[in-house]
């Protein structure tokens, strides 16, 4: 079906005005993107799952990497790692991708990353561990974990930006 | 076999999080900002990978072993204490600050400047200091 014979059909099934108005929804609030992200990140934490029988949490891999855990999964953690980095990198040789920008300055990026560090190695997960893998086996452990580090992620956004911002 | 796995496990996890926008301190920040203009994004990406993530469980329980014959992972720990709960929190805190957590954060390192790369060498650190102070207090006890 061409462009236009596929618009006039659309046209007589449909009101225009409401499929253009859901393709706006899906286009600005990235319903599209983050639908396909997440069908992808849960497929790849599925297939590290029923494939190795491990866990995809990010922090404790980038810790037992760090930390040369030798126990005989250092070397899938790498791969892992390299994986999780490059691909990326190839994707966006071909689909393109945009430059990112951070919120801060590296001063302040680096307080992040340091409380970001600090705090999952305590809670032993973050939100691949207990959000993605935790929440979907339903651990009452991962609920508490998502719903405190959201609540303050949130608390926070709201004081950097509505309180010191304003 | 197994690294097999892990890697492409890996390389489908870090392009979800950058078609995701979880990678994206701009978006992620936009999820938290309920008070302004907010962006609901995160909420498909979430949805989205539970949506794979419960039928994988369900899959696991019903196996003995993993695809490359290592064990599956046991039962959830169900302990609720203060590390857990104080560690999530000053994570959460990182997180709004900077808009990163920890896997997207590897992601971005290859789309963004110094800042991010000032993120990542941080958040290492982090990540090793709770054992390292461990680890000092049992050698002087």
């Amino acid at each position: 079906m061409t462009a236009t014979t596929l618009d006039a059909h659309l046209a007589k099934r449909y009101e225009p005005a409401l499929v253009l108005a859901c393709l706006e929804i899906v286009l600005d609030f990235g319903v599209a993107g983050g639908l396909a992200g997440g069908l992808l990140i849960g497929t790849g934490a599925g297939l590290l799952l029923i494939g190795n029988g491990r866990i995809a949490g990010a922090s404790g891999i980038v810790r037992d990497f760090l930390g040369f855990a030798f126990d005989g999964a250092w070397l899938e953690r790498a791969v892992f790692l390299a994986g999780l980095i490059l691909a990326p990198l190839a994707y966006a040789s071909i689909a393109g991708a945009p430059m990112l920008e951070a919120p801060f300055s590296a001063p302040v990026m680096a307080l992040g990353g340091l409380l970001v560090g600090v705090g999952v190695a305590y809670a032993n997960g973050c939100t691949s561990g207990h959000g993605v893998c935790g929440l979907s086996r339903f651990s009452t452990r991962s609920l508490a974990a998502t719903v405190t580090f959201m609540a303050t992620a949130a608390a926070t956004v709201f004081l950097v930006r509505h309180v010191v911002g304003a | 076999m197994r690294l097999l796995v892990s890697a492409l496990a890996g390389a489908l996890f870090g392009i979800g999080l950058l078609i995701s926008g979880m990678a994206d301190p701009s978006i992620v920040l936009g999820f938290f900002d309920v008070a302004g203009t907010w962006n609901p994004q995160l909420a498909f990406v979430i949805g989205g990978a539970l949506a794979v993530m419960v039928p994988a469980w369900r899959l696991a329980r019903m196996r003995r072993e993993a695809w490359t014959g290592g064990p599956l992972p046991g039962p959830a720990s169900t302990i609720i204490d203060t590390k857990l709960l104080g560690g999530s929190a000053l994570f959460g805190v990182g997180w709004g600050l900077s808009g990163l957590c920890p896997a997207p954060s590897l992601v971005a390192l290859g789309f963004g400047g110094a800042p991010f790369w000032a993120f990542a060498a941080a958040m290492c650190v982090g990540l090793l200091l709770p054992r390292l102070i461990a680890s000092r207090r049992s050698a002087t006890a």
